[in-house]
């Protein structure tokens, strides 16, 4: 019950690292396309600026719950994926001292170097996500001593790289309603524009991986033997229908949170599918790390419980209150003050 | 080189590199929250002024100190799977607290701080900075109870192939954990405290914004004076909890070889490991080792022949880092003490403000020897007594290791370089200028 209660901890971790840092690293891949000119650059940069290192706190506490409540999994996941890990850690060390560094020394090469790794730094780990995800949903060779007998190109399979790309464009779809909220005049429009266009290829790429997923992975037989978990996946769809119809009407806050749906719903989908594994084995279904095999001791389990029970909706409240006090648009007066980046 | 060597390597990188920002984070925050909160309770503009100014500084050293905090979290997972598959169920507990009630605080409200200067109450303001200095202090209780349990393993019982938690509330007030915590920030606040001291000095010695900085010069030496000496007396309760929880380390840094009752503390000695003995050994102090490991000036001291090889640390290393250290620590007590009666009058001693701007290195020094000696002295354990170092690395490839290795040290070198810079640029800029 209790490793069954933390898996369920452990999915929605993940989906809340999405939904959160999602519009960041989405909003960072759309930055060099989006706008036009240096005050456009800022505003998108504000736009994410309150919001970002509270948001990447999920990543953290994510890989922190599946040490501390998995750590038979965390061990041999983390050593498995340990190249695309990596790439995802510098890329997002890029990210933030990007943020940090860019606006503090006027030179032009000193910025563009910093845009770049800003670029780098939100595109890489959308894409390293969404294929480690997407494998892991089909599982890696590991065996009973879980050892990976594979490398970075055993992950960059077809399955693996349309999960990439699946995520790449539900976080820049994100990332631009996103900016249609924290935005104003024509940025605004072209937020808009780009997360209706981009809508169309999402929901292509988003069609072809659930099907892909029914014929490379176990997620759908897992959960249609269990209907009510069906809900998931129906949040899922009806997300993105919804995104579209209030992106259409420019209600972006809705859009916005269709948009969360979407993704909360396609990560636990997934995350439902896969149980009671956390990470399964392509070679036999007894090596795959699961919420049972791996496991921490029932004392632990619940003490992490306890504290979980009391900070998470206390993390919650007061990044709320953030999130509500910097909901409106980043203005010109903010830029030229001394308390923008 | 191997996986192993190259993985140590790795994390020593990391690690060091890391602990270059925590310390001044954890110190700053405070000095930052005092001061607004000076500047709220009389409404001086000189001490909002200064709140920005060391703001800045504060956050520019953030930065690197948070991202590169998360590559370390990974890290176990990634190149120490074998170490984290036998610990997780305590060590990891640890750091996952560690994010739940500390990281997120720190992280949501620095951006909160940084971004409500126009949008929030000058008392709110004032709280936003205070929750990110106590929760950046709540944050290394966590991470240091996490390490002092490598150091000295309790609450637990081997069963099932790992080690599994009998008793958490041991395991958080044990007294290594309490230790070890009240010394990192004791040292954090002197290295915090000479940081505003140094810079100050450097601005005085140019008759720059003398009486602004001079208010900072005060706040920095009183910091810095008072955990200069709390760091001495402190320290020695470490010297004595070594001697009953980790002896090799005791030994290894006093370079002690052979086991003995009253024994002297050489104040001048070179370890000869090769043949187990000191090549150079004067200036014996009387009964002084065997009174500061266990308060009993003629009481057994086991020297290092007494453990067999395999169990010893490096003896050179840790002995040179801890007499670093500790040498160090008695030239803060010094210099604070003569910067405090100097304080009224300090802008006409230049030549002590020249000194005063090149001690900013030294507590740096200090704490990444004090580092050495605590990680290299635990060797040949990652948890002392319970799992050697050798068999808690990843099954790994040599290259894929070798490239990460490499990485870090490229890219962290480059983010170091543009960090300091930044952080001279701003330093020696100085406040905004007062508005009109």
């Amino acid at each position: 019950m209790l490793e069954t209660i933390w898996f369920a901890l452990w999915g929605v971790l993940w989906a809340v690292y999405f939904m959160l840092d999602g519009f960041d690293l989405g909003l960072g891949t759309l930055r060099p396309f989006l706008a036009r000119n240096q005050d456009e650059s800022r505003v998108v940069l504000n736009a994410m600026g309150p919001f970002w290192d509270g948001n990447e706190v999920w990543l953290l506490t994510a890989g922190g719950v599946t040490f501390a409540a998995f750590p038979g999994t965390y061990a041999v996941m983390f050593s498995s994926l340990y190249t695309p890990l990596m790439l995802l850690l510098f890329a997002l060390i890029l990210r933030g001292i990007s943020f940090e560094f860019r606006g503090k020394e006027d030179a032009a090469w000193w910025r563009k170097t910093w845009d770049a790794c800003m670029w780098i730094g939100s595109f890489l780990p959308a894409l390293l996500l969404g294929v480690a995800f997407a494998n892991i949903f089909a599982g890696i060779p590991i065996d009973g001593e879980g050892v990976f007998h594979g490398n970075l190109f055993t992950l960059l399979n077809p399955y693996g790289l349309l999960g990439g790309v699946l995520f790449v464009l539900l976080f820049t779809v994100h990332g631009a309603l996103w900016l249609a909220i924290k935005s104003e005049g024509q940025l605004r429009d072209r937020a808009g524009a780009a997360a209706k266009i981009l809508w169309g290829p999402l929901l292509i790429i988003a069609v072809t991986f659930l099907a892909m997923t029914r014929y490379t992975t176990r997620l759908w037989q897992n959960v249609l033997a269990k209907p009510v978990l069906l809900v998931l996946p129906l949040l899922a769809v009806a997300g993105l229908v919804l995104t579209r119809v209030f992106a259409g009407k420019g209600s972006w806050w809705k859009a916005w949170f269709a948009s969360s749906a979407t993704i909360v719903g396609a990560t636990l989908f997934g995350v439902a599918g896969l149980y009671p594994a956390l990470l399964p084995s392509s070679l036999a279904p007894a090596f795959s790390k699961t919420a049972f095999n791996s496991a921490s001791t029932p004392l632990t389990l619940k003490i992490m419980l306890g504290v979980a029970l009391v900070m998470v909706p206390v993390v919650i409240v007061y990044q709320a209150w953030v999130y509500r006090r910097f909901s409106d648009p980043v203005t010109a007066e903010e830029l030229a003050g001394d308390h923008a980046y | 080189m191997n996986v192993l060597t190259l993985s140590r390597l790795q994390f020593a990188v990391a690690t060091y590199f890391h602990f270059l920002f925590v310390p001044l984070t954890l110190g700053l925050s405070i000095v930052v929250a005092i001061l607004e909160t000076m500047y709220v309770r009389s409404g001086d503009v000189d001490y909002k002024r200064a709140a920005q100014f060391w703001g800045k500084l504060f956050l520019i050293n953030f930065a690197i100190g948070i991202v590169t905090g998360i590559t370390l979290e990974f890290q176990f997972g990634t190149n120490w799977s074998r170490y984290s598959a036998f610990v997780g169920d305590i060590f990891g507990a640890l750091l996952a607290i560690e994010a739940t009630v500390a990281f997120f605080l720190e992280s949501t409200f620095v951006a909160v701080w940084f971004f409500g200067w126009n949008k929030l109450s000058p008392k709110a303001h004032a709280v936003t900075i205070w929750l990110v200095a106590i929760a950046s202090n709540v944050s290394a209780f966590w991470i240091l109870v996490a390490n002092a349990w490598m150091q000295h393993p309790v609450g637990f019982v081997v069963r099932n192939g790992r080690a599994e938690l009998t008793d958490f509330f041991a395991i958080i007030t044990q007294r290594f954990a309490l230790l070890e915590f009240v010394h990192t920030v004791g040292s954090a606040y002197i290295l915090s405290g000479f940081f505003v001291v140094g810079i100050s000095a450097w601005h005085l010695l140019r008759k720059h914004e003398v009486a602004f900085f001079k208010k900072s010069f005060r706040l920095g030496i009183a910091f810095a004076l008072v955990f200069s000496l709390f760091e001495i007396l402190q320290g020695h309760m470490n010297a004595e909890l070594l001697g009953a929880a980790q002896p090799t380390k005791l030994a290894a840094m006093e370079s002690h070889w052979e086991t003995g009752r009253a024994v002297p503390l050489n104040l001048i000695q070179w370890p000869d490991t090769a043949n187990e003995r000191n090549s150079v050994q004067t200036l014996p102090v009387p009964k002084l080792l065997s009174l500061l490991a266990t308060y009993d000036p003629n009481a057994e001291v086991k020297g290092l022949r007494d453990f067999p090889k395999q169990d010893r640390p490096p003896v050179l290393p840790s002995f040179l880092s801890f007499r670093i250290m500790v040498g160090l620590g008695f030239v803060f007590v010094a210099l604070t003490a003569w910067a405090w009666f100097k304080r009224d009058s300090i802008e006409h001693s230049p030549v002590f403000l020249k000194v005063l701007v090149w001690s900013i290195p030294l507590p740096y020094i200090a704490i990444q020897t004090g580092w050495t000696l605590a990680e290299v002295g635990r060797q040949p354990w990652i948890v002392y007594g319970l799992m050697r170092t050798s068999d808690a690395v990843s099954p790994l490839a040599v290259s894929q290791v070798a490239v990460s290795a490499l990485a870090f040290i490229l890219v962290y070198g480059l983010l170091g370089i543009a960090d300091f810079y930044l952080l001279f640029k701003y330093a020696r800029k100085g406040p905004a200028p007062v508005a009109a």
